[in-house]
């Protein structure tokens, strides 16, 4: 037997698992069913730390061990690897992933009341054809994206998706158009087919339509494949088209590490190509600027909030302040601040930027409320008490029965 | 019905990287062909190629007769068969086979009808309004097809499907899946690395090497007329023995193969279906044997050292030496053992009973021999 371990001191707790034992025997504490669709014996670890643990077989799990690490190497969202055992007696391997916290699978999210999230159909196939676009753009062919293989995050209103499932996975130095439709097509069917089950479980949310929904997938796909790849073609003297382009693919929340800007046979005209186009436009500012990890949307909220906050800085100091100082104020007077008002026992319920965007937006209704600025401590209190507190803990939530009503 | 046709289908990557120089290759209509190879000889990339997943990089790919080269995969009207096994528990069974169809729009009366049409080809006509938690295994997998054929495209491709399936669930998946594709005569590509799946499923199964077709024929003829080293050593477990020897032909017509201190005789029938071996007279050639036609009865016989018995039930697997050098098929060609001796494999008959460490005589079927030209590895047979 060989068990491989990413960041062995992190993960040591791993070590002591009955690896001799098929998954199903296991009677380790804290282990969970994790209920859902799957081709595999599937179980969570719970604890400080979460896993999730699949058995399959040994080149299987050998390869999805490599696939994933790839994607997180690529910094593309996926979960993050811990470990693959091979060599077992019975010849079935296991891959350790780390449960990604705060993360809500679709079943949970369609299927339970007080997720709050609006336009929620809309929402989750964005998240899923943005994911594909990432995917597709690294050259990863997926060969089975599927609302079951995905985790969903909650991302300052909207969602973002996570690959979880890579066991069809190809990576490729780049993908073919035929085989991005095909992913396409096998995501459309795949989302279909997990809506039409939940309807016929009667928990499908009311409002979302699993045929439109579905096939919206494919036309969301295309605006953001084309608005990130297409080809601008523009006069010589026109090059502040070159910015206009990247504020574009900045507002999408991509950035384009190379761009090709050729000239026209005729040599009148300038065509821009982006070659390098990266996901994370904002939340790498965020994190370079203040450390915080946050979701793209996440991300966008808090930096406009230190760009007000530097803004009335800068009135009250009548000088020019620097970004990266604004900001350093910005994550000890407001951020942290605004965090230490909720209480210990509620502050696990929603990852820090979640609940940080969630209190600006409680600010805002209860502004708007009362015609006027309401402080950050009074809504902190108001946020606390008439919301967090009776919101579900997000932190680690798996698919329970009831969200999965079968006579199986 | 359908029928694909590849005129000298070729990719090359960017980067220079030739997968596929130039292959010909026709599937007839209703025709289960099997691609196989080793790993890296170019199997998926034909079938992605003909799925649309790759680009064509020269050649030309037909379907039905129309050339689809820049067609997207859903033009192509193909069914990726097992691109997810994942039955939705909360669905019927017939809801199962056939919710695909809405997002094509299709009415109600025409999905039902086609769904009912699939089962019944499908057996599954009786459990169509159960739950896939109240079907058995083989009812799952047949369920899992129907999703594939209430499509009823021209042509299924099927890359390696079987390979996340423990063995005993691959058995019985490949049966399902063999009897079913005869039932429906849908024109079909199946791509493994797995010999023995070639052979138990194929109508005809396309061995690749290297991005090249060594031969396309029967699971029959594959094994008893391969027509080079490749083929002969690829098909068939054991692998067939093959050693280097030479030709010496005698005045009276016959042919005598010696290795290692051996000669096998040649004479009448034997000696006709190896005629070409006439023209290597005073050569070297490699010599294969496959392991059933070495210790039972046989026109002559070779004296071997026993190092290993291997008791398998129905047969015993005798591991044995020979003073001659092995050869062995390789991606660029021949490859000729520097040792003097190598280990063959015989399978005999268990009731005669045979030890480790004997120095045994075994008989062999001339009539069943093979031989190969040792530079090119092509067969050398009737023809040359």
């Amino acid at each position: 037997m060989r068990l491989q371990l990413v960041n062995a001191a992190e993960h040591v707790s791993v070590v002591n698992w009955p690896f001799d034992q098929p998954l199903q025997e296991w009677t380790i504490d804290n282990l969970r069913e994790v209920t859902g669709l799957h081709r595999h014996v599937v179980r969570m670890v719970a604890g400080p730390i979460a896993y999730v643990v699949k058995e399959l077989p040994d080149p299987l799990a050998e390869r999805e061990w490599r696939l994933l690490r790839e994607l997180a190497e690529a910094g593309l969202p996926t979960a993050e690897v811990v470990g693959v055992v091979t060599g077992r007696s019975n010849s079935e391997g296991l891959l350790i992933t780390r449960h990604l916290e705060f993360s809500l699978p679709y079943r949970t999210l369609l299927s339970r009341s007080g997720i709050g999230i609006p336009y929620l159909g809309q929402r989750m196939l964005d998240a899923l054809a943005g994911l594909l676009v990432q995917l597709h753009l690294a050259g990863f062919y997926w060969g089975d994206c599927s609302l079951s293989n995905t985790l969903f995050r909650r991302d300052a209103g909207a969602l973002a998706a996570y690959i979880i499932d890579v066991e069809t996975g190809e990576s490729h130095e780049k993908l073919s158009d035929g085989q991005r439709r095909l992913d396409i097509l096998i995501a459309t069917e795949n989302v279909i087919g997990g809506l039409l089950d939940l309807q016929a479980a009667g928990s499908l949310a009311d409002g979302i339509d699993p045929v439109e929904t579905a096939l919206a997938i494919e036309h969301s796909y295309n605006q953001l494949w084309l608005e990130l790849t297409g080809v601008d073609e523009f006069n010589a003297d026109e090059t502040f088209r070159v910015d206009q382009r990247l504020r574009r693919l900045h507002e999408l929340g991509f950035d384009a590490a190379e761009l090709e800007l050729v000239s026209t046979e005729d040599g009148e005209r300038l065509r821009l190509v982006p070659r390098v186009v990266e996901h994370g436009f904002h939340a790498h500012r965020l994190r370079n600027l203040t450390g915080i990890h946050a979701g793209e949307n996440q991300a966008r909220r808090l930096l406009n909030d230190i760009s007000r906050y530097r803004a009335v800085l800068e009135q009250r100091s009548g000088k020019k302040i620097k970004e990266v100082i604004a900001a350093d104020h910005w994550l000890e007077e407001r951020f942290d601040r605004a965090l230490a008002g909720i209480p210990p026992e509620l502050s696990g319920k929603l990852d820090a930027a979640e609940l940080y965007h969630q209190v600006l937006e409680h600010r805002w209704f209860l502004s708007e409320r009362a015609g006027g600025d309401v402080g950050m401590e009074e809504t902190v209190s108001s946020y606390v008490s008439n919301v967090l507190a009776h919101a579900p803990a997000e932190q680690i939530v798996t698919p329970t029965p009831d969200d999965w009503p079968t006579d199986e | 019905m359908s029928t694909v046709q590849m005129r000298n289908l070729q990719k090359r990557y960017e980067n220079g990287f030739e997968a596929v120089p130039g292959l010909d290759l026709e599937i007839h209509d209703g025709e289960f062909l099997v691609l196989v190879g080793p790993s890296g000889c170019g199997k998926s990339t034909v079938l992605r190629m003909v799925a649309g997943l790759e680009d064509i990089s020269g050649g030309e790919l037909l379907i039905d007769d129309v050339v689809v080269n820049s067609m997207g995969p859903q033009q192509r009207d193909i069914a990726m068969v097992f691109q997810s096994y994942a039955l939705y528990p909360n669905m019927t069974v017939a809801a199962n086979i056939g919710f695909a169809m809405k997002l094509r729009k299709t009415d109600k009366a025409e999905i039902a009808a086609k769904v009912a049409e699939v089962a019944e080809l499908l057996e599954l006509t009786a459990v169509l309004d159960r739950k896939p938690g109240q079907l058995s295994g083989g009812q799952r997998q047949r369920v899992a097809m129907g999703r594939a054929i209430v499509r009823n495209p021209k042509l299924f491709l099927m890359d390696e499907p079987l390979s996340n399936l423990d063995a005993k669930l691959r058995v019985q998946t490949r049966a399902e899946i063999s009897k079913l594709q005869r039932r429906l005569g849908v024109t079909t590509m199946y791509v493994t690395h797995d010999q023995i799946e070639a052979m138990t499923m194929g109508d005809r199964v396309a061995v690749l090497r290297a991005g090249v077709l060594m031969q396309c024929a029967s699971p029959s003829e594959l094994y008893d007329s391969p027509e080079n080293l490749f083929v002969a050593q690829f098909i068939g477990s054991p692998s067939m023995n093959v050693v280097r020897g030479s030709v010496a032909v005698g005045d009276d017509d016959t042919i005598e193969l010696k290795f290692g201190g051996q000669s096998i005789q040649l004479t009448g029938e034997s000696a006709a279906r190896l005629k070409g071996l006439r023209s290597y007279d005073g050569r070297e050639v490699a010599v294969g044997i496959r392991s059933e036609t070495i210790g039972g009865d046989g026109t002559a016989s070779i004296e071997v050292g026993v190092d290993l018995v291997e008791m398998l039930g129905s047969e015993l697997l005798v591991h044995c030496t020979v003073d001659a050098p092995s050869v062995r098929a390789v991606d660029t060609g021949v490859e000729l053992s520097d040792r003097v001796d190598s280990t063959i494999i015989a399978s005999v008959d268990p009731r005669h009973p045979v030890k480790a460490g004997e120095r045994v005589r075994l008989g062999v079927d001339t009539l069943r021999l093979h031989t190969f030209d040792l530079v090119t590895g092509d067969s050398i047979g009737r023809t040359q």
